[in-house]
């Protein structure tokens, strides 16, 4: 086990699978000579050359695209975007052509393709450079989309997303890049898409968090710990598919639940998680599902206002001691 | 066009050359005038006879002719109701796909937007296997899960038909980037019509292409409208290849109502891309017979302005060709039609006869690798 950051645990991977692989590259927007907009690319263009890891123009759309094609016919692209802002730009070809093409083809272009980049939250960037977009794309049959919360996660998930048949988003969280953690030495460590992990077991109530989420969850767990509630706290790590079994073996023991996310309420990925759980668990729930969001409105620049916009550990406690019954 | 692009064709040059240049809707036919232009693109066309045998030059016909028979017995099933959706027929352009397929090798890469029925006829597939996706069958291309928008063939390289305006461009940049990347010396050619020049997608392609080399060949066919909206209500500067020079990219005007030219200019385009890793943008004109789909009424254009293209319709001019140089006679041709008309009875036959997809397709090829989260739990 090394200790690292989510950010060198992502270049671990990259760098890995492109040595592993001709067939893959990383193309984005200043992943190479740049050494990455938020380094996650350090290194990659003076060990593998400018063939394998290539500056694009801003041209989201244009290079999504261009990635697109060339899955179509072999190779394995894992496309950056700066930010996953940007790819809004390029939902075109990530939704029409990447997600549909193996459908409408019927069963002919596979696409390996991933698109990778930090999502989320990010530090008083205002209302454009700060948002969480996942639901769109989980939303879309034929993507896989996976949001790493730890540096193991991070690089175990992302050596499968590269592997992966299927067009994978991987969303990365902006404010997380520098969080450390262990993760294991082996050569080929990976962590395969579509399970979902444990990261605290609990009999009282289930916490269902992902990405930035996660660690705060986990700190508002430690905070309920002597107040008498314990808490069992599940990411799922990949949300298209989701692993709905572990979050309901999770629900049959405590038979209270909140969910967690910093994204927009209506809509989210969450509500469709509680949909599930109450489908699948509605006899066993002795409290309604409880759920905590970001606001529902633009992310604000002023740093109070931006506090306010993202859900906290003060949330997650007062929304797990509701669902308790405690207040 | 190496630096030929230096000074591209304008509008005034292509009337001057005979080509499909005019826009505007003559009030009236004038059918001497006509009959002369007729004559002067036909003899330009016999120039262009060199070099080819009988067998190619039948087989150049022959595919036009097909993709024509096909797309009127779409029109009749589409009609009779055996044909749902959209449908959007090539009739009056098949020079450009026919030309411009027969000058690359198949392991080249062939895709196009949404009116692609020709050009997969072109690259290869069967008739059988597209009118059996029209009708939406299992025995289709796509297993019924395309339809008229959306055929594919991974063994020939046709890269599918796609329904968003110009969202093919970039994926065509792709193919052409693996080609580069493997090294391997394949072309890509990309159809498209002029009213998806206006995207995005088109100029962020050919930056790329040319900035990095991609033996790309966009193929513009300039059919005039963009569905109603003609292409002087569109585009500000409607002299396509000019575009071209925005990226230093090689660029050609042809007359897409003739086969013989578009072959030709895509031979040009094709050298380069093998030779030079080079991209080309090509503007092709021509003109659609029909309207924009089965369900345009076309009231935006006049009888005469139609009446002036079906003058030049590409089969005419090749038949006319064919026979003047005596590669065939009359009873060739229509030895050859009645062929084709077996050929595409027989796809209808098999279409009509296929089984519909199996229920159980619907949810089949949404991922090539499904997960199973118990499975992969206890790995």
């Amino acid at each position: 086990m090394s200790i690292i950051t989510i950010r060198e645990a992502l270049n671990q991977a990259i760098r890995e699978e492109l040595a592993r692989d001709e067939k893959v590259f990383i193309m984005g927007e200043e992943v190479a000579a740049y050494d990455g907009a938020y380094k996650v690319t350090k290194g990659l263009l003076h060990e593998f050359g400018p063939k394998r890891v290539i500056d694009t123009p801003i041209t989201e759309l244009g290079f999504a695209g261009l990635g697109v094609g060339a899955a179509m016919v072999g190779l394995r692209p894992i496309v950056e975007f700066m930010t996953f802002n940007f790819s809004i730009l390029a939902t075109d070809q990530i939704i029409n052509s990447a997600a549909k093409m193996l459908y409408m083809s019927g069963g002919q272009f596979k696409i390996p393709i991933v698109f990778r980049g930090p999502g989320g939250s990010a530090f008083q960037v205002s209302s454009q450079h700060s948002q969480a977009i996942e639901s769109w794309y989980t939303y879309f049959p034929g993507l896989k989309v996976v949001m790493p919360s730890t540096p193991a996660d991070a690089k175990g998930l992302l050596k499968s997303a590269i592997r992966d048949d299927d067009p994978v988003v991987f969303i990365e969280q902006e404010r997380m890049y520098g969080n450390k953690g262990e993760v294991p030495d082996e050569p080929d460590f990976t962590i395969p898409l579509g399970v979902a992990d444990i990261k605290r077991e609990g009999k009282d109530v289930t916490i269902v968090a992902r990405s930035l989420m996660v660690p705060v969850a986990l700190k508002a767990a430690e905070q309920l710990e002597p107040q008498g509630v314990s808490c069992e706290v599940i990411d799922p790590r990949t949300i298209r598919p989701l692993d709905i079994d572990t979050i309901v073996e999770s629900v049959k023991k405590t038979n209270r639940v909140v969910v967690a996310e910093e994204s927009h309420p209506i809509c989210g990925v969450n509500a469709e998680i509680s949909m599930q759980i109450m489908e699948r668990a509605f006899d066993y729930l002795d409290a309604p599902i409880k759920r905590v969001s970001g606001a529902d409105v633009p992310m604000p620049y002023a740093k109070n206002l931006e506090n306010l916009a993202i859900p906290d550990v003060n949330r997650i406690v007062a929304a797990v001691r509701e669902v308790a019954y405690l207040d | 066009m190496s630096k030929q692009t230096a000074a591209p064709p304008s509008r005034a040059g292509a009337e001057e050359q005979g080509s499909t240049g005019v826009i505007d809707a003559p009030a009236q036919v004038d059918r001497n005038q006509l009959a002369r232009e007729h004559n002067e693109v036909k003899e330009r066309q016999k120039d262009r006879f060199a070099g080819l045998n009988r067998e190619q030059l039948i087989g150049l016909y022959r595919q036009m002719l097909l993709i024509r028979r096909f797309e009127e017995k779409s029109a009749e099933a589409y009609v009779a109701g055996k044909i749902g959706g959209f449908c959007h027929l090539y009739i009056g352009q098949e020079a450009v796909a026919v030309g411009a397929i027969s000058a690359i090798r198949q392991d080249d890469y062939v895709i196009a937007s949404y009116r692609e029925h020709g050009h997969a006829l072109a690259k290869g597939m069967s008739a059988r296997s597209i009118m059996a996706e029209l009708f939406g069958k299992a025995t289709g291309c796509s297993k019924g899960k395309g339809g008229s928008m959306h055929m594919f063939d991974k063994d020939l390289g046709f890269l599918g038909g796609h329904g968003i305006v110009g969202g093919q461009i970039p994926l065509a940049t792709g193919a052409a980037f693996a080609s580069m990347y493997q090294g391997k010396d394949q072309v890509t050619l990309c159809f498209f019509g002029e009213a998806a020049v206006n995207q995005g997608a088109f100029h962020e392609s050919l930056n790329m292409a040319q900035l990095w080399k991609l033996p790309c060949i966009y193929i513009c066919e300039n059919n005039q409208y963009g569905m109603g909206t003609s292409l002087a209500r569109a585009m500000s500067l409607s002299d396509i290849a000019q575009k071209g020079c925005a990226y230093e990219m090689a660029s050609e005007f042809v007359d897409g109502m003739d086969v013989l030219a578009v072959r030709e200019a895509v031979q040009r385009a094709v050298e380069r891309g093998r030779k030079q890793s080079l991209p080309t943008l090509l503007e092709v004109r021509t003109y659609r017979f029909m309207g924009h789909s089965m369900s345009d009424p076309g009231n935006y254009r006049t009888r005469a302005e139609i009446e002036k293209y079906q003058e030049r319709d590409p089969i005419k001019l090749f038949s006319a060709s064919l026979i003047e140089e005596k590669v065939i006679d009359e009873k060739g041709l229509e030895q050859i039609d009645k062929q084709i008309r077996e050929e595409v009875e027989d796809a209808i036959r098999f279409a009509d006869e296929s089984p519909l997809p199996d229920s159980d397709e619907l949810y089949t090829d949404v991922y090539a690798d499904p997960i199973d989260p118990s499975r992969n739990r206890n790995q």
